[in-house]
């Protein structure tokens, strides 16, 4: 199991194999290691991880960090199936440039979770062929798990607002 | 849909190289709920299939959001509603991860009971739906016998049959009631007998074996480059198993086996499963054997409910009851993902707190929607009769597809 | 529970008898129809016609009530429960459901089991619509009645695009529930068989009629006439839309 040290070693090894931007930040919480990157070295830091024995990819998911900025984020959760051993590997985008180079051309289990991440928050993944929404209807418009998209798919009209939202009447 | 156009040279006599697009559903009695397939053929040979899916998208991460912790559990369970107890395991066990509360022995003991009896009912629909498919009926019938058999276990702990809120973050909701072990006992003797009999009579059936046996196989490194995990994983042979991994929840004191298959192809997954249900039927009798006495919910009044007999004398009691159902416990904010394994392969939970009461992002990895990927690479080739048996054997469920 | 015998008031009975002599001469009915007036031959007529119309209706209802084909139509975890329905412990084959239709077309009561997405809806209207007269709908659980557990952007409650005929609560309904709900339906069919969904509802010419639909039609005009040939074919076939007013222009 990875240790804090054992997350920092990654984390150099990240650096010399992928440049000294790659990394951002590591942090090990409830003995759990997470390794923050830079977008654009996606492919291959995890290519990287994949030659260090990371050759399972469980799980990509996204999550919104508003209000904090970049608010978009995208996990990848890499397992080592031989010795038994997990390391994230995140990333985070602004809502302005939501884009990611997408890791289905060497890890063909992200085809369906990105399309989902893009439905669900907007992060566009280039290199994905097919990208498109996957569980709201294809018209739909907005990206419902952005953490300013009322729960409701639409703003509940209160007093306050219900003169901006129903207009005069 | 607009039919697709030929893609192939057509010479004047031969039309069976015309491709034909057929859409499959979502209303099919053949697909295991609301599942829509764009089937692409020439003749009866599937080229290519894309699934459509989002026709049962209930939006539960986002309304996670809004609501206190122990709120979800309820929300998240509806998930994947075959096996309830396992999208609430894995929630509950990823908040105890970030609370950094303990789980006592007994409420340990006490959830893998339910997960294994959940798991035999998981197993028991599926194989009851994918007989259906095949065209044996009264395994159908025959599994719905024992499945309320179960149901019926539930709710005499819990109260209800399914999506019962009994596991709650520091424990289980309530102890088990007198006679309930008894029960489970009960029926554990005649579950292996009763596995048997479907084991025997789809076994000899010639139909089930031909359709089954050859068909639709898929090698365990294009399973893993897809992310499959789970019966589908271990039916081509790679034994991979969070139980016998990386233990939770004290499966670690158990002896069982893993069934795993050689060739991966459809009736390895049938047998696969079949197996799974002998050895859950062995978890559950050494659990019931090994239960320890104590407590069935952790003693940290910050997460969990006091007992009901403390409020009428205990100030601190009340404030804590009072506390817990209007707010909610406070979470410190960090970032969780717990795997656990799921009768579909490896289901985990990630949570996001910030440190408020209520989530800031549940996810679900699903195993179906996973798995759902590796069906054009098994069909591809194959008669779309072997389509269908494959999508039974996948064991898709929407629910958790489509969350 | 204790058996009492009543003694029957003779006034009472007379009333009644005196009741049924005015429900056969009509002149019970509020409104325009007025036989009350009616003698002699046309009087017998009209007796023997809403008699033998009366007894004949009950009889069809009766049958139809108990001989449901139930859609074979499961959308989530209530489905799960439908399956126990039609299981050994609660079976549904005693009353004569048990034959589960594949096709909208030979099915005549859809049980929405299971949650509405926004996605799902349209299917479903399309194959209630499919479904031939008389046609009923049970919005089985929480979630088809109401949004259920849910309250988000992502579902829809069934009633808000078809009518519903019996709403079970329930997350999810025990099988018991459900089929209270369908005994309830049945019970409903007895007694009222000619509450046809439309008259309740308002909703002639809401039909979808695939001839008028764009992507199939080559060019536009088609399409108000489809809907024009639906709404006419509706009120052709409709004794009651003789009054009403049909709006052909664009239904």
């Amino acid at each position: 199991m990875l240790d804090a040290t054992g997350l920092e070693l990654i984390a150099q090894q990240l650096r010399e194999a992928a440049g000294e931007s790659a990394v951002v930040d590591t942090v090990f919480f409830r003995g759990r290691g997470t390794v923050e990157i830079d977008p654009a070295r996606v492919r291959s830091v995890l290519a990287y991880l994949r030659e260090q024995g990371y050759d399972f990819l469980a799980s990509v998911h996204g999550v919104d960090y508003y209000p904090h900025e970049p608010r978009l984020g995208v996990h990848y959760e890499l397992l080592d199936m031989r010795r038994v051993d997990r390391i994230t590997v995140k990333l985070r985008v602004s809502t302005d440039t939501p884009e990611v180079e997408s890791v289905t051309a060497d890890w063909p289990t992200a085809d369906h979770q990105e399309r989902e991440i893009y439905d669900m928050f907007g992060v566009v993944f280039h290199g994905h062929r097919d990208l498109r929404r996957i569980l709201m209807p294809e018209d739909y418009e907005g990206h419902p798990q952005r953490r300013d998209f009322p729960v409701g798919g639409e703003p509940v009209a209160f007093t306050f607002n219900e003169r901006d939202m129903l207009g005069p009447m | 849909m607009t039919p697709a156009t030929p893609t192939v040279e057509r010479d004047a006599a031969d039309t069976t190289e015309e491709l034909l697009t057929l859409n499959f559903g979502p209303h099919h009695p053949a697909t295991h709920g609301v599942l829509r397939l764009l089937v692409t053929l020439t003749g009866e040979i599937v080229r290519d299939v894309k699934p459509v899916i989002g026709y049962v998208h209930t939006g539960i991460e986002k309304t996670a959001e809004d609501k206190a912790y122990w709120k979800v559990i309820p929300v998240v369970e509806r998930m994947d509603y075959l096996s309830y107890y396992f999208n609430a395991m894995a929630y509950v066990g990823a908040v105890e991860k970030l609370v950094e509360v303990e789980v006592p022995k007994r409420a340990q003991y006490l959830r893998v009971i339910h997960l294994e009896l959940n798991r035999i009912a998981s197993h028991l629909i599926w194989l009851g739906t994918s007989a259906l498919d095949l065209g044996a009926v009264s395994i159908f019938l025959y599994c719905l016998r024992e499945r309320e058999l179960i149901l019926d276990l539930f709710e005499m702990s819990s109260g209800q049959r399914m999506h019962t809120r009994y596991f709650q973050v520091g424990g289980v909701m309530e102890d088990i009631p007198k006679g309930w072990e008894r029960k489970v006992r009960e029926f554990l003797k005649i579950m292996p007998a009763r596995a048997d009999e479907y084991g025997a009579i789809l076994n000899s059936n010639e139909i089930v074996l031909r359709r089954l046996r050859g068909t639709c196989p898929l090698d365990a490194d294009t399973l893993l480059s897809l992310g499959v995990t789970g019966p589908l994983l271990r039916s081509a042979g790679n034994p991979w198993d969070l139980r016998k991994a990386d233990p939770y929840s004290s499966y670690e004191d158990f002896q069982f086996k893993i069934p795993v298959g050689t060739v991966g192809d459809n009736y390895d997954r049938f047998a696969v499963r079949l197996a799974e249900i002998y050895e859950s039927v062995k978890i559950v009798e050494q659990a019931l054997d090994g239960l320890p006495e104590g407590p069935h919910i952790t003693a940290d009044r910050k997460v969990a409910l006091p007992p009901r007999h403390e409020l009428a004398t205990s100030m601190e009691a009340l404030i804590h009851h009072f506390k817990l159902v209007t707010e909610g416990f406070r979470v410190p904010p960090g970032e969780v993902y717990n795997p656990i394994e799921s009768p579909r392969g490896e289901l985990a939970c990630y949570v996001r707190s910030d440190g408020s009461s209520k989530p800031a992002r549940v996810h679900m990895r699903d195993p179906s929607f996973v798995n759902l990927q590796a069906l054009s690479h098994m069909v591809e080739g194959n008669y779309i009769a072997d389509m269908i048996a494959t999508v039974a054997m996948l064991d898709p469920i929407l629910g958790g597809i489509d969350r | 529970m204790e058996v009492t015998r009543q003694p029957v008031d003779a006034d009472a009975l007379r009333v009644r008898s005196l009741n049924a002599h005015q429900l056969l001469r009509g002149a019970d009915l509020e409104g325009a129809n007025q036989p009350a007036h009616l003698q002699g031959t046309e009087l017998e007529e009209y007796v023997q016609e809403r008699v033998l119309m009366t007894t004949l209706e009950a009889t069809v209802a009766w049958g139809r009530s108990n001989s449901f084909f139930p859609l074979a139509f499961g959308l989530a975890c209530c489905a799960m429960e439908q399956f126990h329905t039609a299981g050994p412990r609660m079976d549904i084959a005693r009353f004569g459901f048990e034959a589960f239709r594949a096709s909208p077309r030979q099915a005549d009561l859809i049980i929405l089991a299971g949650r509405v997405s926004i996605k799902m809806a349209p299917i479903i209207r399309r194959l209630y619509d499919q479904m031939l007269e008389p046609k009923w709908a049970i919005s089985m659980g929480a979630c088809c009645s109401s949004m259920g557990v849910f309250n988000n952007y992502a579902l829809v409650p069934a009633d808000k695009f078809m009518p519903i005929d019996v709403h079970v609560p329930g997350c999810p309904p025990r099988p018991e529930s459900l089929m209270h709900g369908i005994l309830k339906l049945r019970k409903m069919v007895q007694d009222d068989p000619d509450m046809g969904w439309r008259e309740r509802y308002d909703a002639y010419g809401t039909e979808e009629i695939i001839g008028a639909d764009e992507t199939f039609a080559p060019d536009a005009e088609e399409a108000p006439a489809g809907l024009v040939q639906g709404a006419a074919a509706a009120a052709a076939t409709h004794e009651v839309g003789e009054d009403r007013e049909m709006d052909t222009a664009g239904a």
